[in-house]
This record gives structure tokens, C-alpha cells and sequence, in this order.
């Protein structure tokens, strides 16, 4: 991992000006992303992943939006390229794959012939003939059966994983450097979740694609993810790699999150745990630490607001925002003898 | 895709069915009044009105009386009696009239009104936006016999650069035939052309949001390609069904103003001279050459949707 970072984000900030005042929707996010990584952005709606990854490629561009701090591609800053330079960006270099495949694709167009508008948005010398040659290959890559029969399909002709398949074919067309996946798998059957995420990670291998993962399940985050950054009301609150996220947890939000996770290797419980209350609004965040409304490890220093450090001595890149002291933290995020988050009233009772 | 066009046909010609069925009754059976008075007209002599009588077949039954009313209307027989002038001819005279102004209504309303609407809606919010709406508003809240009077005041009687009215025919002299028609069409397309730019503004908008819109902005696409290829060709799916039922009703009637303004020897001109008059057998023949119309472009519409809509294409894996 020493090779130099193909993406670097730096203290992004993104906000929206809307009647009731600025929406900080992402607010000062850093992180760098390497050739064949895969880097999990992981929170419930509403926490700002989906702005972050969109700002990226320039979506988010619009008369009231406020978008600060850099992002670096090869060294190149997108903030400030202009709409043209990033159109070119988009689709060629930095591609993206979005939640719901039933409806990111336009009804009234064959499938094959919006992969088509992809390549040839790019690379306008090719013809259409020979576009859809190209499309049917990349069909056959992301495992589509029948690919020939299927191109000149409607999208309402295809099943959900079947679409985003397509979807992912859509996005290698211009084999770009960096995949953007935006819950990929949210709105897919689970059996088909699982293939989905194989046919990302063996891609990612086979490419060297420098992978974002938006997600707010863990489980998906498990199955592919190389480094994880727990985001909440635009924040990081937690990074590390899958394992420290995994096996030391440091902030109480990813334990609620680590303990909402079903398991089939360890006993059902009565009750699927959850955390108790749900996201601040952006515009009236609480002061401090923004999960405090929530925690029922809440205590004196909370009302100050936590830097992102690195707490414990032997994992300088594991960094998280809470005050209590790594001993602390391993006592408290064990609930009946694993990781989770105490509902409120067994906090208050202890 | 074959057919689903033969299926609307059909399906068209059993609504055109079920219209003449109701024509009849409504002016054959469900009236007290002997209906050969009707026909005959207010001032018949009974001579006449025993005629009729034998003529239409009024003993027959009911069944046989509709086939006898369907005939007449099919081979031309259909007759106004006082004086005895054949309905069809009436309305075949007045349809060049009739069609000259509401096609060519209709093509500047469907010009201006999607034109004003695209600009609109990609500069939703901006000043140009805010002109236009108001124009729109304008446009829709002014009524025809008002703008009618307007336009020929301003344009024929103080200006003196446009014809006051009448209808000259294309083959007798085109450009006098379009100068004729430029103040009756502007008067009928003004309220459309207010009407189809909000639809379409507020279609667009809505298509704005949709999902695929943003991915064909992640593909790469130019603000222009995204906005013509995905925003505006979706937003135009429902914009078809509502011409097609306009122009129908344009067609069939809503044009009688703008003749009657502008005395235009249309189709609508002549129904209503009949309906004041009350003369039976043209309110009849111009309702069924309505229904028609109506009915026709609907169909014509349905297919059209199919065509932008595949979605819409039902039935055709099954059959292919």
C-alpha cells in the first residue's frame, strides 16, 4: 500500500442552501483510495455518503450547493475543473453504478443502445455497430446469459439483477480507473446481492479498479471491503481496515451498527437489536459529538466536539471520534458477550 | 407492433359503433316527437313529413330503423329536407376550411408551445423562466372571442396588413390562403401554446429527478444530450396523448369560435347554423364526422404512444 493514492479527498465539504438554512450534507471528509482497493463508506440515509460520492464526479454541482476542500484525481483537482473537463471525466476515467437498477436506466431506450450512448459520449468514432459489438462483450463479462439476444432488450425486459449486471457493463464500458458503486445491492433479492457483490470484487481483482462501496449494511461491507469509513450526519466518525472495524470497533455508532447485524453463526436473538432514535437534522446539529442524542455511553466530555485521532498506540490508520478511553470502549461495546450498543434503558439501569 | 395497430383499429371501429348507436337513439328513439318531424324541419309540410316518414322506415323495428339511418349516412343520403341540400356535401365544403385552420393551428401551437416549455423548464426558475410563464398565463387566460375582435381590430382595421376574415381556398391562390389564416390560427394556437409550455415545463421537471437522468449525466453526457435524448423525450410521452385528444377535439368542434370570428365556411361554422336552426340531419352527420375524428386520432395517438413507449406495446412478446 505504498504506491501513490490514484484518488485523494481532502477536507471535502458539501452544502446546500435551502430555505431553512445550509444543509452541511458532507462535512469535512479526507480519505485517499489506491488502484485494486476497495474503500466501504458506510451509514444510515442520510449521513452523507451519496453526496460525497456524487461530488466526486461533479453531480452535485447546482446553483445552491457550497463544495469546499479538494479532491485529486492523479493529482489533478476536480473541484475546481471545469463542467466540460468533468463530463469527460464522468464515464471515462471515474464511473458509477447506482442503487435501484429498475429505474437508472431511461424505459424508453434498448438497453444495449444506452451502454452504446456511454462509449460513443466518449469515444465518438466509434460506430453504432461496432459499440454494440463491444456492448455484447462486456455483456458476456459481467455474466449476462444470451448476451447477443439481449441487447436490443427494453430495461422493463430485464430482471433486477439482470439490470444492474447491465448496469455494471455500463460503467466498465470505457474501462475507467475508479467504480463508484452506490448501494449496488440495496434493492436486489439477497441471493442476488451475493452475486452482484462476487462480480464486483473479481473485477476490481481482475482490473486493478480502484473501488468506492457506498453501503449501509455491513454485511456487504464484509464481503468485499479492504478499508471502511463509518460516516454519520456528515462526518467520519470511525475509519480503519475491515478487520479493525470489525474486531475493535472504537465508536459507539459502529458497534450499534455492528450489532444490528443478523447472524446466522451465532444464536437469533429475542429482538433485533437497533439503535434507539434516529439521524439528527443537519440543521440543528447537537453540540459536540453529533451521535450524543443517541449514545448511552454519553458522559462529561461529550459536549465537546471529538476530533478524528487515532486512539490506540499500535494502529496509527485507525482513527475514530469518541472521547472514551480505548479501556472504556472495550468494557462498554460488549453486550451480552458481544460487539453492540446498550438500548438506553439497560444503559440507565447498569 | 403490427398487431397492436390492427388490435386499436378494430378496437376503433367498435367505439365508432357504439357512437352511432347513441346518435340514433339519442335523436331516433328517446325523443317524443315523431322523428320525421325533426328531420323535416320546423316548417314541413305533412307531405314531406309522410315521406320521411316512409323513407327512414319509421314502422320498422328498431334494428332495421338503425341500418336504414346508417345507410343513408354511408352512401350520402343523409338530407337536410327545407332546403334539400345532401348533408355530406355541406360537410365536405367546409372541411378544407375546417382542416386549413386547425392543422395549421395546431403545428404553431405544438412549435411554440414545446419550444416555450423546453426553454422554461432548463431555465426553471431563472428570469427567462419567469417571462415565459407569465406569457403562458396570458396566453391561456385570454379567451378566443376576446383575442379574435383584438387581433382583427389591431391587425385588419388599424394596421391594414392582414384580411379581416373569410376563407380563400389553397388551389384558387396559396399566399392569399395563408394571409387569410395567419389572424385565425394565432387566435385558435395562442391558448394551446400557453397550455402545452406548462405541461411540458412541468413534465420536464418531474423527468429531471428521474434516476436515469442522473446516470446519463455519470455517463458522461453534455448537459444538451441529456436534456434533449432523456429529459425531453420522455416528457413528451404524455404531451402526445393530450394532442391527439386536442386536435380531435379541435377538429370536431372547438374550432367553431375562430370561425364564426373570422366567418371561415368550416365544418364548424355549419354546425352551428344548424343547431340554432335546429336542422336534425346535420347535427347528426357532423356528430358522427366528430365522433370520427376524435375517435380516429385517438387511435392514432395510442400508436403513437407504443411507438415512444414500449412499455406500452402489450402483448407483443406473447405474439412474436
Amino acid at each position: 500500500m505504498s504506491s501513490p493514492p490514484l484518488l485523494s479527498v481532502r477536507d471535502l465539504r458539501v452544502g446546500f442552501a435551502t430555505e431553512e438554512g445550509v444543509v452541511q450534507a458532507v462535512d469535512g471528509i479526507s480519505f485517499d483510495l489506491r488502484p485494486g482497493e476497495v474503500l466501504a463508506i458506510v451509514g444510515e440515509s442520510g449521513s452523507g455518503k451519496s453526496v460525497t460520492a456524487q461530488s466526486i464526479i461533479g453531480l452535485t454541482r447546482a446553483n445552491n450547493a457550497r463544495i469546499e476542500g479538494s479532491v485529486r484525481l492523479d493529482g489533478e483537482d476536480l473541484l475546481s475543473a471545469s463542467d466540460t473537463d468533468m463530463r469527460r471525466l464522468r464515464g471515462e476515467r471515474v464511473a458509477m453504478v447506482f442503487q435501484d437498477p429498475m429505474t437508472s436506466f431511461n424505459p424508453v431506450y434498448r438497453i444495449g443502445d444506452q451502454v452504446v450512448e456511454a462509449i460513443r459520449a466518449h469515444r465518438s468514432e466509434v460506430s453504432k455497430a461496432e459499440g454494440k459489438r463491444r456492448v455484447v462483450e462486456l455483456f458476456e463479462a459481467v455474466g449476462i446469459p444470451n448476451a447477443e439476444g439481449r441487447v436490443d432488450d427494453y430495461p422493463h425486459e430485464f430482471s433486477g439483477g439482470m439490470r444492474q449486471r447491465a448496469m455494471i457493463a455500463m460503467a466498465l464500458a470505457l474501462e475507467p480507473e475508479v467504480l463508484i458503486a452506490d448501494e449496488p445491492t440495496t434493492a436486489l433479492d439477497v441471493t442476488i446481492q451475493a452475486q452482484i457483490l462476487d462480480l464486483l470484487e473479481q473485477l476490481n481483482r481482475e482490473r486493478n479498479l480502484a473501488t468506492i462501496l457506498i453501503t449501509h449494511d455491513l454485511g456487504v461491507v464484509a464481503e468485499v471491503a479492504d478499508r471502511v469509513l463509518v460516516m454519520y450526519a456528515g462526518k467520519v466518525v470511525e475509519e480503519g481496515t475491515l478487520d479493525e472495524i470489525f474486531y475493535d470497533p472504537q465508536h459507539p455508532y459502529t458497534w450499534g451498527l455492528l450489532g444490528s447485524l443478523t447472524r446466522i453463526d451465532r444464536p437469533r436473538p429475542h429482538r433485533l437489536p437497533q439503535i434507539a432514535g434516529s439521524p439528527p437534522s443537519l440543521l440543528d446539529l447537537p453540540e459536540g459529538c453529533p451521535f450524543r442524542p443517541r449514545c448511552p455511553h454519553e458522559f462529561s466530555k461529550c459536549p465537546q466536539y471529538p476530533g478524528l485521532e487515532a486512539r490506540l498506540p499500535d494502529a496509527p490508520d485507525h482513527r475514530d471520534r469518541c472521547w472514551l478511553t480505548p479501556e472504556e470502549k472495550k468494557a462498554k461495546r460488549l453486550v451480552e458477550g458481544q460487539i453492540g450498543l446498550e438500548s438506553p434503558r439497560e444503559a440507565r439501569q447498569a | 407492433m403490427t398487431r397492436f395497430i390492427v388490435r386499436r383499429f378494430l378496437a376503433m371501429v367498435a367505439v365508432l359503433f357504439a357512437v352511432s348507436v347513441i346518435v340514433f337513439v339519442v335523436f331516433m328513439v328517446l325523443p317524443k316527437q315523431n322523428p320525421a318531424q325533426s328531420l323535416a324541419g320546423k316548417n314541413a309540410t305533412p307531405i314531406l313529413v309522410k315521406n320521411i316518414e316512409k323513407e327512414w322506415g319509421f314502422d320498422d323495428p328498431l334494428p332495421q330503423q338503425y341500418l336504414t339511418m346508417m345507410k343513408k349516412v354511408f352512401t350520402g343520403e343523409l338530407i337536410q329536407y327545407e332546403p334539400r341540400i345532401p348533408v355530406d356535401d355541406q360537410v365536405k365544403e367546409g372541411i378544407p376550411a375546417t382542416f386549413s385552420l386547425s392543422i395549421g393551428a395546431a403545428l404553431i401551437w405544438l412549435f411554440f408551445g414545446l419550444l416555450l416549455g423546453y426553454l422554461s423548464a432548463i431555465r426553471a426558475g431563472g428570469w427567462l423562466d419567469r417571462i415565459l410563464t407569465g406569457v403562458s398565463i396570458a396566453g391561456i387566460s385570454i379567451p378566443v372571442f376576446l383575442l379574435g375582435p383584438v387581433l382583427i381590430y389591431l391587425f385588419a382595421n388599424q394596421l391594414e396588413i392582414l384580411p379581416n376574415g373569410r376563407y380563400v381556398p389553397f388551389g384558387e391562390d396559396p399566399w392569399e390562403w395563408f394571409r387569410h389564416l395567419i389572424l385565425p390560427w394565432v387566435t385558435l394556437a395562442v391558448l394551446s401554446i400557453g397550455f402545452y409550455s406548462r405541461v411540458l415545463r412541468s413534465n420536464m421537471l418531474d423527468v429531471m429527478n428521474e434516476d436515469y437522468v442522473r446516470t446519463a449525466r455519470a455517463k458522461g453526457l453534455s448537459e444538451r444530450q441529456v436534456m434533449t435524448r432523456h429529459v425531453l423525450r420522455n416528457s413528451l410521452i404524455p404531451v402526445v396523448t393530450l394532442f391527439g385528444l386536442d386536435f380531435g377535439a379541435t377538429i370536431a368542434g372547438t374550432a367553431i369560435l375562430t370561425e364564426a370570428i373570422f366567418d371561415l365556411e368550416g365544418v364548424g361554422n355549419y354546425a352551428a347554423e344548424a343547431v340554432l336552426k335546429f336542422e336534425l340531419p346535420p347535427i347528426m352527420g357532423v356528430a358522427l364526422y366528430g365522433a370520427f375524428f376524435v375517435v380516429f386520432l385517438n387511435a392514432l395517438v395510442d400508436i403513437a404512444y407504443a411507438y415512444l413507449d414500449p412499455r406500452v406495446r402489450l402483448g407483443e412478446s406473447a405474439s412474436e
